[in-house]
């Protein structure tokens, strides 16, 4: 029941977008196409749930030897290499998901979500299986809100809008409404 | 005078939330009120002008092919720093920010700014540089927080504007008010530089 919750709560109720605004930068620049935001927002789940994993087990060597202190900078350090690694072993494993991946590992490095679930995971106090949980559920909200604001995009192309609001700022009330819809699900 | 040209160019030319799209999250995050705004800000100022002018010094000590993940621990290293210091010093600001203190590391606008401009100029010009981007960045934040915090909440600053029992629009303190706002800001900022330009150019061709 925890476990539901808490995977249901992360797609949804604590929408990564929508509530807790991470990952805004990758959701207003890849959200111009469908197809390039369905790519972005597997290689963030992939992404999300093997750093956050991997920052869940180095925290517990952290509070071992004690510099709790040290925590942003092993966090980023340690995602950058892995960003680094899976582009290396998915370019030599599995040369087909690197070049539906690839674009998107580079831009994920900095990308707010992974960072930040790293250390929401570690101020929530999740054990392991729920780390893996919420992870799974951040990244499939993300996108959700991703693919859904990519739909509402590729049409806003088509229509005739004032000229100061092409673009982003139009974007950005796109994503004020679609916020109201999830702020509705309240448990 | 070059001090306010770079002045002019941070806030108003190349301010990084209007003029860039740069530091979204933060931005939409923390600006329920106008003083988590201006904390958030200065906060970033501070990181911004310390890994700048740290990584104008070494430079060329600093390898190119190493030179990201050389950034991201100078940065790092900053944000640390900032955030022991407003734990220790301004504790409610601190749990306002919460998670988004540590996540300075990863705004775009200092990665950017280290990549763009400190890697090629002098330390004193690295530091003018971060203040200027810095404080444009403070100031947007601080127009953002106090628009919502007005509508929202009936208050500035923490004053409160109205009587006790007015009804306000609670939505601009909620997540969509944030995507509304600055989804306006922005179109009102372009609706101005656009009507702005045509005129001069205009200008520029007659004196041509």
């Amino acid at each position: 029941m925890g476990l539901v919750m808490i995977f249901f709560g992360a797609v949804f109720f604590n929408n990564f977008v929508f509530n807790r605004f991470l990952g805004i930068c990758p959701f207003l620049g890849v959200s111009k196409r469908l197809d390039t935001s369905v790519g972005m927002g597997l290689a963030v789940a992939f992404v999300m749930t093997l750093a956050s994993t991997l920052t869940w087990l180095l925290q517990k060597l952290l509070d071992l030897w004690h510099i709790g202190y040290m925590q942003t900078i092993v966090f980023i350090l340690v995602i950058a290499a892995l960003v680094q690694f899976v582009e290396l072993f998915l370019q030599n494993v599995s040369p087909t998901l690197h070049k539906a991946l690839g674009v998107y590992l580079p831009l994920i490095t900095t990308n707010c979500a992974i960072l930040g679930i790293a250390i929401l995971n570690i101020n929530l106090g999740y054990n392991l299986l729920e780390v893996v949980i919420h992870s799974l559920g951040a990244s499939l909200g993300f996108t959700l809100a991703l693919v859904m604001l990519a739909g509402i995009r590729e049409k806003l192309e088509l229509s005739d809008v004032p000229k100061a609001f092409a673009g982003v700022p139009l974007a950005l009330i796109t994503a004020g409404i679609l916020a109201m819809a999830f702020s509705g699900f309240v448990l | 005078m070059t001090i306010l040209k770079e002045l002019k160019r941070g806030v108003l030319l190349e301010n990084p939330t209007f003029r860039l799209v740069l530091g979204m999250c933060p931005t939409l995050a923390v600006t329920t009120l106008a003083i988590n705004g201006i904390g958030m800000g200065l906060a970033t100022t501070a990181v911004l002008i310390g890994s700048n002018v740290v990584i104008a010094a070494l430079k060329n000590i600093i390898p190119s092919q190493v030179r990201i993940p050389c950034y991201i621990v100078v940065i790092s290293t900053f944000v640390t720093i900032i955030s022991m210091l407003m734990e220790a010093y301004v504790y409610p600001l601190y749990e306002a920010l919460g998670i988004f203190l540590p996540l300075i590391v990863v705004n775009c606008i200092i990665l950017g700014r280290a990549e763009a401009y400190a890697s090629k100029h002098s330390v004193g010009m690295s530091a003018l540089d971060g203040l200027a981007i810095g404080l444009g960045f403070t100031l947007s934040l601080t127009v953002i927080g106090s628009i919502r915090e007005i509508l929202g909440a009936g208050s500035i600053f923490g004053y409160s504007l109205v009587g006790e029992n007015v009804p306000m629009a609670t939505i601009f303190s909620l997540p969509p008010g944030a995507f509304f706002t600055l989804g306006i800001l922005m179109a009102v900022i372009n609706a101005v530089t656009n009507k702005k330009n045509p005129r001069k150019k205009a200008a520029a061709k007659r004196e041509a």
